[in-house]
């Protein structure tokens, strides 16, 4: 008890002496409770979360109480699933793709699913087709594999470099700390947006499938400084913990301590932080996409999608509405599920 | 005093319930304790951590957080005035000025972001009407009363610039600014070192003798009841345990959870160095056993314990147990 | 107080020396020339065109003078817009910018703040699932999907605003795109100070306020505000970044001649010195705004202690 009141304290002075110009960092808090007890470190060491411990049944508990985020996860596994068979079901039904034109030339030609003049609500067609004749519903799937592919292969790209760095300048500590966290907190205070939409604009990859790659670098190279900030709040306050000093007492190697003890103990914050990025992530690449800098044609995205959307507003809205619409209930999804998870793991409210 | 049946009491606490919603179900925090505080007396409130004591006290001032606090049941009547049926209003014009808590961490007590001065002065701006001037030279004398040195040129300064020990002092100073008639402290010196605890208590003691006001200690600590109250209540799982004046609780106990809690005080004069503890832990509160919640940890507990909750045997006029076996633990205790 | 601004400011020049160069290294690591785009040139005319802006030169030849003009603010001539320098081209579109990006910020505040405080005062309220379930709306509805349907509903269907068109500060011109530009703010600021007023509200010295008899009103006020906004004002500094990220989509939308709309067209027309110029005046603003922002930080908390 009088352990984690002073252990509060002190974190709450560290958050108290160094003003910080963080975005996310208050939106997660990185309690130091979040640490286990020994067995239940190893439960998640050895890769899988044993359910019977009870701080993550506990939070699952929670997590499924909590009506948003049960609707969120709903949500995310029926698009995510709908993305990833719906191209193929569709081809083969239809024989419509998301990069397929019909050759006949009345078929060319945009038609609404639903009112105005040149409405005809067809099974065939249920988003209606685009300018070229395409249809909406293959481009909004497709677009939903490559957009979901980005943001959960650019996350991982931020929890890789995020957590290694944070973890090391954590628990190293000292003047490596000092100088890690600096630098954190110059790459902060750059507008890396901008060197980015640089880098995308001036260096364009020769394919599409370079273009994506690029993309992944580009952003999980930018979304790891928050990671890498609660990673080493996490295993500071771990680090001093019994079962780490029993480790080392026993001569486990550092990078082992670090890789196998104290990261799985930090698990919680960062799931919620992973959770959190995914949607972060795949607003950034559609930002990107509209700017033309992001998936290039004929691939396609939500971003890119709902650029090329916006253009024929005025004449097709529903040629934005359709991938925009399926982006913005992703996102929010994806939203409810990282607070649902946050709430459900943070202990602060397990207190209550 | 101010009416009839106030009996010379400040403060009469009667069936006093409150209970918190959780999602473990109701946590019966406080669960129909009874008590009362006369002029000029200091009543001593003891018990473990989650024993309801605090609890018990911010009813009495209706500073339960609501939701998911909520006072189910009960009367506190302030001289004979039901504060629970107060206004919002009513309650308000109470707080600060006739009746002052000081809280157990000074750390975080006291507004961080604004300085002592303003803090100090607001209570009488708010309850006395003082202009800005008269407040400040009254905040000054109040830090002086209670030992700060250099007052008038500390008294700009913001909480962190004081040591943990003056912030204690600088929140009595705010809690005694409009001479309250009642004063709750609790644990005023829990989260302060051992030699200032001593000496925060002797300014409580001090400034009560020259103010004549009532006070509520709450504290874990038998130690320091011993010293500074009249009586004392033994609070254990949201219930009062035993109650009496603080000479006899501590020389004839009559329950055997007072009994282990004196056990419990390293008593320098004892010859064998070895400490008592009370086994177990305090019980979960949203899931109290039917009998009494303190016989899975009481070393006389029988069969009828765990079945039947205990009477409250008055064992003498006002001397009080929860126990089946009050009278005996009482006969006991005064045999040796 | 001044030793750590005067420190602080010292660290911001070489972080544009790290900011600048990076760019520069991009905009020549990458292929071709801002030339290459037009048709193919006769060697001669290329020759001329190389040494007109000094390409000949080895490339720390060039370097340097780049450095050299920017510690001047001479930024040189743009390449795209004949005739003009960079600094004329700056201080046009910045006008543009800072008017949208600050009634966006300023609409953020006025209702983020709003909002987010009286969700914390009636949590699980009505009032509080309604703005909360908002500001995720705001959070996952992109500003170049929302520009769009503002214009169509306003501008194209009920006629109220002018859908794309540019005429100063104040004007009907600027509220479709200040409100598209703010509404994540909104809903960042609302959020941010919905859990920051939680936790104060919660904390051991709003108890000692409700204690000494304060109404609601004054504990809220008088209290709780102050420590309650702070998460907001640490939010302002990386809030900067992200507005200018907004204006580049914003200006793009409502066709608006800002800093960003110059900028993204320097970066596809390889207008080198618009580039730099434009990303050296934006990392100026950015780490200025951060160090104000730490400073009104400290003015808050009196318990930050500058060193």
């Amino acid at each position: 008890m009088n352990d984690e009141k002073s252990s509060n304290r002190e974190q709450d002075e560290q958050r108290v002496s160094v003003p910080e110009t963080v975005a996310e960092a208050p939106l997660i808090q990185t309690p130091p409770e979040f640490a286990f007890a020994d067995e239940e470190a190893r439960g998640v060491i050895s890769g899988e979360i044993i359910a019977g411990t009870s701080l993550w049944r506990d939070a699952r508990r929670r997590l499924f109480k909590n009506k948003l985020a049960v609707f969120g996860i709903f949500v995310v596994i029926i698009v995510a699933l709908a993305s990833l068979v719906g191209p193929t079901l569709i081809k083969s039904s239809t024989g419509y793709s998301y990069d397929f034109i019909p050759r006949d030339a009345s078929l060319t030609k945009s038609f609404a699913p639903f009112h105005g003049p040149d409405a005809r609500f067809s099974w065939t067609h249920p988003m209606g087709t685009d300018n070229a004749g395409r249809d909406i519903m293959a481009r909004v799937l497709s677009g939903g594999q490559i957009s979901l592919m980005v943001a959960l292969i650019s996350t991982l790209v931020s929890l890789l470099i995020g957590v290694s760095y944070g973890a090391v300048a954590g628990y190293i500590g000292g003047r490596l700390d000092d100088l890690m966290m600096r630098v954190v907190d110059v790459l902060y205070s750059l507008p890396y947006v901008i060197i980015i939409i640089v880098l995308l604009a001036l260096i364009p990859a020769k394919t599409p499938t370079g273009q994506l790659a690029e993309l992944f670098f580009a952003l999980g190279a930018v979304s790891w400084l928050t990671m890498a900030r609660i990673v080493r709040g996490q295993i500071m306050s771990l680090k001093n913990q019994d079962f780490v000093l029993a480790a080392r007492a026993t001569g486990v190697s550092t990078p082992k301590i670090i890789f196998r003890h104290l990261v799985p103990n930090a698990l919680g914050p960062v799931i919620v932080y992973a959770t959190l990025t995914v949607p972060t992530v795949m607003l950034s690449e559609a930002f990107l996409s509209f700017l033309g800098l992001g998936v290039r044609p004929p691939r396609v995205s939500w971003g890119s999608l709902a650029a090329e959307g916006a253009q024929n507003l005025a004449v097709y809205p529903w040629q934005m509405i359709f991938p925009a619409a399926t982006m913005a209930l992703m996102l929010f999804s994806l939203n409810f599920v990282g607070d649902g998870l946050r709430d459900a793991l943070d202990p602060q409210m397990r207190k209550q | 005093m101010m009416s009839g049946n106030s009996n010379g009491n400040v403060i009469t606490v009667k069936d006093l319930r409150t209970y918190f919603e959780t999602e473990d179900g109701t946590v019966k925090a406080v669960d129909g304790i009874s008590f009362e505080v006369k002029q000029g007396e200091t009543l001593g409130i003891v018990g473990e951590s989650g024993s309801g004591k605090s609890v018990a006290n911010l009813s009495l001032m209706r500073l339960i957080p609501n939701p998911p606090g909520k006072i189910v049941s009960g009367s506190v009547l302030f001289h004979g005035r039901d504060i629970l049926k107060l206004s919002a209003r009513e309650i308000r014009e109470l707080r600060g000025k006739r009746l002052a808590m000081i809280f157990q961490d000074p750390m975080t007590s006291l507004n961080p972001f604004m300085r002592v001065s303003r803090q100090l002065m607001e209570v009488t701006q708010l309850h006395l009407g003082h202009t800005k001037e008269q407040a400040r030279a009254h905040a000054i004398k109040m830090l002086e009363q209670v030992g700060i040195p250099d007052a008038a040129d500390r008294i700009d300064s913001y909480p962190h610039e004081f040591s943990g020990g003056m912030r204690q002092r600088v929140m009595i100073a705010m809690a005694l600014s409009c001479q309250p008639e009642l004063l709750i402290a609790d644990e005023p010196t829990t989260a302060l070192d051992v030699t200032i605890q001593a000496q925060i208590l002797e300014l409580i003691k001090h400034l009560k003798a020259e103010t004549g006001a009532s006070v509520v200690l709450i504290t874990h600590d038998l130690g320091v009841v011993a010293g500074m109250t009249d009586h004392v209540i033994v609070m254990y799982a949201g219930k009062i345990f035993e109650q009496a004046p603080t000479a006899e609780l501590f020389q004839q106990p009559g329950n055997p959870y007072t009994r282990g809690l004196l056990r419990s005080v390293p008593d320098p004069m004892a010859e064998h160095g070895k400490l008592y503890q009370i086994p177990g832990q305090p019980p979960d509160l949203a899931r109290l056993p039917p009998g009494c919640p303190f016989a899975p940890r009481c070393e006389r507990a029988e069969e009828i314990c765990t079945r039947e909750f205990p009477p409250f045997v008055e064992l003498t006029r006002d001397h009080h147990s929860l126990c089946h076996f009050a009278a005996e633990v009482y006969a006991e205790t005064a045999n040796g | 107080m001044l030793r750590f601004i005067i420190r602080r400011i010292i660290v911001i020049v070489p972080m544009l020396f790290i900011v600048i160069s990076l760019t520069w290294a991009l905009v020549r690591l990458a292929p071709g020339t801002f030339y290459s785009g037009e048709k193919k040139l006769a060697p001669g005319v290329e020759k001329n065109l190389r040494e007109k802006y000094g390409l000949d030169q080895p490339w720390y030849v060039q370097y340097g003078k780049v450095l050299r003009n920017i510690a001047r603010f001479d930024f040189g001539n743009s390449l795209k817009y004949e005739g003009q320098s960079v600094n004329q081209i700056l201080l046009r579109g910045l006008p543009v910018s800072a008017a949208l990006g600050l009634s966006a910020y300023l609409l953020a505040l006025l209702v983020g703040l709003t909002t987010g405080t009286l969700s914390a005062l009636k949590q699980n309220s009505w009032i509080d699932y309604a703005s909360m379930s908002l500001s995720m709306l705001g959070i996952s509805v992109p500003n170049f999907i929302l520009g769009p349907l503002l214009v169509l509903l306003f501008s194209l269907t009920l006629f109220w605003f002018p859908p794309a068109l540019w005429d100063g500060f104040p004007s009907r011109s600027l509220v479709l795109p200040a409100i598209t530009l703010s509404a994540i703010y909104i809903a960042y600021i609302a959020r941010l100070t919905r859990s920051g007023m939680l936790e104060v509200m919660r904390s051991d010295y709003i108890r000692t306020a409700r204690a000494k008899g304060l109404s609601e009103t004054q504990v809220v006020i008088r209290h709780a505000l102050r420590g309650g906004l702070l998460p907001v004002v640490s939010f302002s500094g990386p809030a900067l970044a992200f507005l200018i990220t907004g204006t580049v989509v914003v200006e793009k939308v409502f066709a608006l001649p800002g800093l960003g709309n110059y900028f993204i067209n320097a970066c596809f027309n390889r207008d080198e010195p618009l580039i730099i110029g434009i990303v050296a005046f934006i990392s100026i603003a950015v780490l200025v705004f951060n160090l104000l922002v730490d400073i009104a930080y400290g003015f808050i908390d009196p318990r930050i202690r500058y060193t």
